[in-house]
């Protein structure tokens, strides 16, 4: 079986204007028609639809053997993708939330990260597990934390967290097509979010971060949800006569240092916005790296926007205090660009 | 001597051979951990030779294995090359994983052999998978997923036995019961100490086994795979066995008797296999020294082939980490 051309932009189903939630069906839809081999496995992606929507319609036009609805075991289900994957497959398994995925992080961990390099590269793990992450929908501790951070620790695996609607619609095909398992977190806040979707766009790559919009005053780091915050913030801060400039990290790992570097280089300042946690994270990864290879670049100490430490509140008005939010970005990007 | 009675006497003396050749590997093994060339864990099969030969009597070079960390057994029963498995305990580059995995880690692709898994119940998922892509690939293979009685406690056993005859998958079970999950006894660890009537909570056809006669294990699971095969969906086998070693090699075994121990090494499946043999006149006292000398050969010739292997460099230590394509 072997993957289909890339269909034309004639061909393409798609509207020019679309949501994220489509464009993740979209990328979904397009790679189940293109590869055989790939099924859409998880709880609720059938008959229900998937639990935000994404896989809706999807069961009415490839059947339950390619949009396998799976009872509520996660740790069995991931480890039967990994499986599938090993013996000829090309997976996307669902894991409802990201705070789920906990349930199967034995088989993530123990074995998708594991199995190529412990059985001396005889076995690879080509393996898409699809999950949602992240706060903002009063859904409380269980259901709004981020842990794509967490999973940027473990050697074995790649992890990509779409921003964009592009990302959205495009990251999937590369991260099938590569032969290692690729997590996708996407940002529950993001699924309405309405853009263009450049039609003649056939594809984007996964191992690079990009600039969304240039500045030459502070560099903002982020990814997922802090993304159109970060944008925001740029807006409100360049009517001030501070260009800031936005780096969408998307792949969590492996990091794109060249591109992070880059650009704190040419700004001598950055801000790094995450919705994780401060301590042990992602952001302190990062920070370490630029102290490593980019200390003498800097003008300013590198400063970070985190989630507060604690687990995400039910009421609205602590969980918005609990996340970054635009004006915070916008306060602190302003200190590091105008020192007093 | 009929055709009949030939292929049948040809059959067991391979049976004895393989368990001969797992039970004298084992003794191989703890000689040179002691001589400090394999390190690390260090689980045996000496014992419970009669399930692993057994089940693989009945499997085809198309069908999957998904074993456990003590799976020197199941790995050399179905057929993994002794000394690349050899060289892997030395931990050489010549190892079937170069040195990555070690004792409890031992894969081979081309024998569709997919790992020892040191998290106990961490293969159970793996098996669904590997079925699943089988069924859908049409390839008509049964996948053999070995566990121990301790697995049944997690939670990934249930998941991927409800799984398996939810999606009528081509998987046979086989549970090694050797009474101890390390070292808890069955009946504390179990409130249901027949394991084998757990799969009918799942609606699957499970069996008892004398996991001590590889005559048992052979028909019981050639009665399985058939099943299996005519798309019965999954099946389940509880093989009652016992561990004649320490659990690893820091165990000082402080859980069960030295009676107990003695009790079921009279049950040992080689010695019982080979009297059997003995008095139906189908082995002479000459015919098994020659089996005893080919087995002995066939592991110095490993050991050989390990201590002439090379350390892998230190360079690609991280190589394999992340591949570049997906094996074929």
């Amino acid at each position: 079986m072997k993957e289909a051309a890339p269909q034309s932009a004639e061909q393409s189903a798609e509207r020019r204007v679309t949501t994220y939630r489509e464009a993740c069906r979209e990328g979904i839809r397009q790679a189940l028609i293109g590869d055989e081999r790939t099924f859409l496995m998880g709880e609720d992606v059938g008959l229900y639809g998937g639990c935000y929507a994404v896989s809706k319609g999807l069961l009415d036009e490839f059947g339950p053997a390619r949009i396998r609805d799976t009872p509520l075991s996660e740790n069995a289900f991931v480890g039967a993708g990994i499986g599938a994957a090993m013996a000829g497959m090309r997976p996307i398994v669902e894991i409802m939330t990201c705070n789920f995925s906990l349930l199967a992080l034995d088989q993530i961990v123990n074995n998708a990260a594991t199995l190529a390099h412990m059985s001396g590269g005889q076995f690879a793990v080509p393996l898409v597990i699809r999950m949602a992450t992240g706060a903002g929908r009063q859904l409380a501790a269980q259901h709004s934390h981020s842990f794509e951070g967490w999973y940027a620790h473990i050697p074995g695996l790649k992890i990509l967290a779409p921003g964009t609607i592009e990302d959205a619609r495009h990251m999937l095909k590369p991260a099938l097509a590569d032969p290692n398992p690729v997590l996708i977190f996407e940002h529950i806040m993001l699924y309405n979010a309405e853009g263009d979707l450049d039609p003649n766009l056939q594809g984007v790559d996964i191992t690079s971060a990009k600039i969304r919009r240039p500045g030459r005053d502070v560099s903002l780091l982020t990814y997922g949800n802090s993304l159109p915050k970060a944008m925001e913030a740029a807006e409100l801060l360049s009517s001030e006569g501070i260009e800031a400039e936005v780096v969408d990290l998307r792949v969590l790992r492996p990091l794109d240092e060249e591109t992070i570097i880059a650009s704190v280089s040419r700004t001598r300042r950055c801000l790094i916005v995450d919705e994780g946690w401060k301590s042990g994270s992602l952001s302190a990864e990062i920070s370490a790296r630029l102290t490593e290879r980019a200390f003498f670049e800097l003008d300013a100490p590198i400063m970070r926007l985190c989630a507060r430490e604690v687990p995400i509140p039910y009421a609205a008005h602590m969980e918005e205090a609990a996340l970054p939010q635009t004006p915070a970005i916008v306060e602190l990007a302003r200190s590091l660009a105008s020192p007093q | 001597m009929s055709s009949k009675t030939h292929l049948d006497r040809q059959h067991a003396l391979r049976v004895l051979q393989d368990m001969l050749l797992i039970r004298r590997f084992e003794a191989k093994c703890v000689e040179l951990y002691q001589a400090q060339k394999i390190r690390g864990f260090l689980h045996l099969y000496d014992g419970e030779e009669a399930v692993a030969v057994g089940v693989m009597q009945a499997l085809g070079a198309r069908d999957a294995v998904v074993a456990t960390y003590r799976e020197h057994g199941q790995a050399i029963a179905r057929g993994v090359p002794l000394g690349p498995l050899m060289a892997e305990m030395y931990g050489k580059r010549e190892g079937c994983c170069r040195g990555r995995g070690g004792s409890m880690h031992i894969f081979d692709r081309a024998k569709r052999f997919f790992g020892g898994n040191a998290i106990v119940g961490g293969g159970l998922p793996l098996a669904i998978g590997i079925a699943l892509a089988d069924k859908e690939l049409g390839r008509g293979a049964v996948t053999a997923c070995f566990f121990g009685e301790g697995a049944v406690g997690e939670g990934a056993f249930h998941e991927s036995m409800n799984l398996a005859e939810l999606w009528g998958l081509p998987v046979l079970f086989v549970c090694e019961n050797n009474l101890y999950a390390m070292g808890v006894p069955l009946e504390q660890g179990e409130a249901e100490t027949d394991i084998y009537r757990k799969a009918s909570a799942y609606r699957m056809p499970a069996e008892m086994v004398d996991g001590m006669s590889p005559v048992a294990v052979e028909s019981a699971t050639l009665r399985a795979v058939e099943s299996i095969r005519a798309g019965n969906g999954p099946y389940f086998l509880e093989c009652r066995t016992y561990r004649f070693r320490a659990h690893s090699m820091f165990d000082a075994q402080l859980y069960r008797t030295r009676e107990e121990v003695e009790l079921w090494k009279a049950r040992d499946p080689l010695v019982l296999m080979r009297s059997w043999l003995e008095e139906n006149h189908m082995l002479s006292a000459q015919e098994y020294a020659a089996m005893e000398s080919e087995v002995e050969r066939e592991i110095d010739e490993a050991v050989a082939f390990a201590e002439a292997g090379s350390w892998e460099a230190v360079e690609d230590l991280e190589r394999f980490t992340l591949m570049d394509e997906v094996p074929e």
